[in-house]
């Protein structure tokens, strides 16, 4: 492949979020996953003859909540616009979406990619139903519509997205503050968060946009950003080889890692919209969009602006303490019980996240609570454990529970500061390497990290090391 | 008892049932009489409630129990098979739901069997209420119990029969650019269709939402005035309906007209009006004026475009709220037996190409290629502007009268067969009536007279949105003085 650095990428994404409502957005249906084949139905959503949609009040307030995190001018007055098209798990033959006149629309979100920031433009935010779901099975196909009319927030952004990170970050940035909100669990791998995206490439210094391609079947993130760089290298390459780029929709296969052409022939679709004369137009007072402003959280980044002037972390620490909502809190909480932000916010970050992530559980199913963990960080901070300790504390915390004092009392694992008990295995140390002795006070100074080592050993990490190390200091000069 | 049940009216039959004078069960049985007698024939039903007379008999339990009948209470009615009803089978006078049994009722029929009404049977239509006819149904033509030779009107025409040969007392319409009022008046019936919202539209299949109204068929303005008031009212199910308090319509109705303004738009008297319909309405407007009533002249300039505005409004929503129909969840689905279907395009052509009949087919297609992108601007988008300005001009027209006067359609009932062949002509018939469903107005028919040949002439009335009583009122008082509403189809004789 030629080089590509005289080529730029310009992405933009389409991000559908399920909104976490209790019933689906134009009925009285249940919106639970699972539930049995076709269990969470009725006639409105089957598409029976003469049902009629209604609007679901808790939908358009999520929407709201999530244009204004989005920075979105609300519309008090939007049209809900039938999308008409022919599918099988597609029950009335056409989509109840938003065209003209969507509820959010012109905000933006900024991300922060290696310390750097940039803002990127949203250009709507609408309100649709979901479809159903077919699966095929060799010469018959099974129709579910548990998830036809479930809400969904489809959140355009402008064409601002250069790269692949760049995607990646904003679909995550987005997805934090859908989790934020709590009107979205933003589940790439389970689709209740799907992320579409339109990649065109052009050369450097062209303002016109070159012919899009829109990549569907991306469930994760990292995947964002590998289908992404796998298309705009495709792209480069097909033109640079003479051909011309077709409008279409791709796939992603992430076992292979390449994205293929959805249709075999090229298909122009038509979907007539036109406002859905069963619903009115949808009007609210600007004073309910106030009253739900207010209700806002403290967004990721605002957060994390915080945490950096209250407790002075470094700005990579508060963006990843910030990203889950439930995380930020924990660690305020662990960081104002310990008095000690900075540890907190190590423990956190180094030994609990590796635990987390290597089990695949949340902050909420794990055993160490807040309080516990701070307790642990006092109990190094005043010297009755040393970090090492701390660590096998930390780890039968995370196995079995308990209180760090406890199991620091019932291991005995208290710090040893008792003089001559150090100064017996500083004796015991010089003795037994008396080579190494002789060496180190030849000049040799990297030796005295190994005595500190044998006395841990030794002593079983118990040791207080500023005691070992002055008596070692001391010892060793005789 | 010596006297005819059959043609008791239905405030006399519910009057009569509460009373205990009549049993509900004795009704049902009289009309479904009637309807064994003369259905064959006229093909007024698509399908007949067996239930009935079941129904009826748990009527005259809950009266000799004390309980509250209702306000319908043992009234026969006829509902149109664009209405679904819980159980009994819902065809929209189409192949494609042939097999159709809904297991849900209308909001209409819901309140109309609350309040004690006996649904004897679907009446027959024009298939997806496609037509002025009656002729485009899936289950044959009906005939119009005046003379058999001639169409009931459409697409209500089941409907309008199965009142005219007293199958039923009254009947559920629906109207979607006249289908109430014109074969109200080809059949000498009272038919209104209400302002846009009274009637909830919930479990009626959809022809064009922004114009489909239910209302009441009768005999006379008293019925249709008592039917209405229990149909009418919000419905949560129907976002579109109206939260307006629903007024006693029926109690409320007076022939004294002294202070009203009764308007006449020039426009719907000046070209292709048979005599006959002229005279009729002439006479009527005398009878008004005899009321008390002032007539005013009046300009619509707006109506030679209500006709195509409502071929595109209606055509455009319809190939939309036909879509449902693909044969994959119910209804029709071709034979795929012997050969499987290549790809889900045949699949559905299959389905949709032998399920609808060929009127339907011809408005989906206008439909949608009057939405489609390229046309949208210069057709539908277009037709919903011109719209606004005729609801405007009725809005004027209303600050000038009280209530518009006019023929509900050019011609008396015309023969069957006689324009099928011809969808232009056929949809001229809508010229006097599509403008109510554009302006959401209410509007109604009232029987006038009759022609020469005997076949019934009514005359059109319209009121401001929501002022139903107006209408009736100019309605009754025409009523009160011609003294028709005794008259008996002669080929019931």
């Amino acid at each position: 492949m030629s080089s590509t650095s005289n080529w730029e990428a310009v992405i933009g994404l389409e991000i559908h979020a399920q909104l976490l409502t209790e019933s689906k957005m134009f009925s009285a249906d249940s919106a639970a996953f699972g539930g049995a084949d076709n269990e969470y139905t009725s006639p409105v959503s089957l598409g029976m003859p003469g049902a009629l949609p209604t609007i679901n009040r808790r939908g358009i307030e999520y929407a709201i909540r999530m244009g204004l995190a989005l920075n979105c001018n609300i519309r008090t007055r939007s049209i809900f616009s039938r999308k008409n098209y022919f599918y099988p798990d597609l029950p009335k033959g056409y989509q109840i979406s938003q065209f003209d006149e969507p509820i959010c629309e012109k905000g933006y979100v900024d991300i922060y990619l290696d310390g750097q920031p940039k803002r990127i433009g949203v250009t709507r935010a609408h309100l649709e139903e979901d479809a159903g779901k077919s699966t095929h099975h060799g010469d018959y196909s099974l129709i579910n519509l548990n998830r036809a009319g479930v809400p969904l927030l489809e959140i355009v952004s402008e064409p601002d997205i250069r790269t692949a990170q760049e995607a990646a970050e904003y679909a995550r940035t987005v997805r934090n503050i859908l989790r934020y909100l709590g009107v979205c669990d933003g589940n790439l791998e389970e689709g209740s968060m799907r992320c579409d995206c339109n990649v065109s490439v052009r050369k450097v210094g062209e303002s016109k946009f070159g012919t899009k391609v829109e990549l569907k079947n991306i469930n994760s993130f990292r995947f964002v950003e590998k289908a992404i760089d796998y298309e705009i290298a495709r792209q480069i390459s097909s033109i640079e080889s003479g051909e011309r780029i077709m409008q279409e929709t791709r796939l992603y296969d992430s076992t292979k890692n390449r994205t293929y052409s959805m249709r075999s022939k090229e298909e122009a679709h038509d979907y007539r919209y036109f406002p859905d004369p069963d619903l009115l137009p949808l009007e609210f007072e600007q004073a309910w969009v106030e009253q739900i402003r207010k209700t806002l959280p403290e967004l990721p980044l605002e957060k994390a602006k915080r945490f950096q002037a209250q407790y002075g972390l470094p700005e990579y620490d508060a963006l990843v303490l910030t990203q889950e909502r439930a995380v930020a809190e924990y660690f305020e909480k662990v960081a104002n019980l310990s008095g000690n932000a900075k540890a907190s916010s190590n423990w956190i970050m180094v030994e609990l996240m590796r635990e987390l992530k290597e089990s695949e559980k949340s902050i909420e199913e794990q055993k160490i609570s807040a309080e516990r963990l701070a307790e642990l960080i006092q109990l190094i901070d005043k010297g009755t454990i040393s970090g090492k300790i701390a660590k096998t504390v930390f780890a039968e915390m995370w196995a079995q529970g308990g209180q760090p004092g406890e199991i620091v009392k019932t291991k005995g694992l208290v710090q040893v500061t008792d003089k001559s008990s150090i100064e017996k295995w500083v004796d015991d140390v010089i003795h037994a390497n008396p080579n190494q002795v002789n060496e180190y006070r030849a000049g040799k100074d990297k030796l005295f990290g190994f005595f500190v080592g044998q006395i841990m050993k030794v002593s079983k990490g118990q040791a207080n090391p500023d005691l070992v190390n002055q008596l070692l200091k001391e010892k060793l000069k005789k | 008892m010596s006297e005819n049940i059959l043609e008791l009216d239905l405030a006399s039959i519910v009057e009569r049932v509460k009373r205990r004078e009549l049993t509900a069960e004795i009704v049902a049985t009289k009309f479904k009489g009637q309807i064994e007698k003369h259905n064959a024939h006229v093909n007024a039903f698509i399908t007949v409630n067996d239930n009935a007379v079941e129904r009826a008999r748990e009527m005259d339990r809950k009266i000799s129990n004390g309980e509250n009948a209702g306000r319908l209470a043992g009234a026969p009615v006829a509902i149109k098979d664009m209405l679904c009803t819980k159980g009994l089978r819902t065809t929209a006078g189409s192949k494609m739901l042939h097999n159709f049994v809904p297991t849900y009722s209308a909001t209409v029929v819901e309140r109309l069997e609350a309040e004690g009404a006996i649904v004897m049977g679907k009446a027959n239509q024009d298939e997806f209420a496609m037509g002025s006819s009656t002729e485009t149904s899936y289950f044959g033509a009906c005939r119009n119990p005046w003379n058999f030779s001639y169409v009931p009107g459409g697409s209500s025409g089941g409907s309008a029969a199965a009142v005219a040969a007293r199958m039923s007392v009254a009947a559920i319409g629906t109207d979607t650019g006249g289908s109430i009022r014109q074969p109200a008046n080809f059949c000498h019936l009272v038919g209104v269709k209400p302002t846009y919202g009274r009637v909830s539209r919930y479990g009626i299949v959809a022809f064009a939402s922004s114009l489909d109204q239910a209302g009441p068929m009768t005999r006379t303005v008293r019925d249709a005035a008592l039917v209405l008031e229990v149909i009418s009212g919000r419905d949560e199910r129907d976002t579109t309906s109206a939260t307006k308090a629903v007024p006693a319509w029926g109690q409320n109705l007076s022939s004294n007209l002294r202070g009203m303004k009764v308007g006449m738009p020039k426009e719907y008297f000046d070209r292709g009006i048979s005599d006959d319909v002229r005279a009729v309405v002439m006479r009527s407007a005398d009878i008004l004026k005899s009321q008390g009533a002032e007539l005013v002249e009046l300009s619509l300039p707006l109506t030679k475009f209500a006709v195509p505005i409502y071929y595109l409004v209606a055509t455009c929503e319809a190939s939309s709220n036909l879509a449902r129909y693909d044969g994959v969840r119910y209804g029709y689905r071709a034979d795929f037996s012997t050969q499987a279907a290549a790809d889900l395009e045949e699949f559905y052509s299959r389905n949709r190409g032998e399920g609808f009949g060929s009127e339907v087919k011809r408005r989906i297609v206008l439909g949608t290629y009057a939405l489609s992108s390229g046309y949208y601007d210069a057709y539908y988008k277009k037709a919903c502007q011109v719209r606004r300005l005729l609801r405007q001009d009725f809005i004027e027209a209303f600050k000038k009268c009280d209530v518009i006067l006019s023929p509900a359609s050019p011609t008396t009932a015309f023969k069957i067969g006689e324009r099928i062949d011809n969808p232009l002509e056929m949809y001229l018939n809508d010229i006097y009536t599509t403008s109510a469903n554009l302006a959401g107005i209410p509007g109604m028919s009232v029987p006038g007279g009759f022609s020469r040949e005997k076949l019934p002439i009514g005359v059109q009335l319209l009121a401001a949105h929501f002022e139903e009583q107006k209408m009736l009122n100019a309605a009754f008082a025409i009523e009160e003085n011609l003294k028709l509403t005794a008259e008996v189809p002669h080929e019931l004789h």
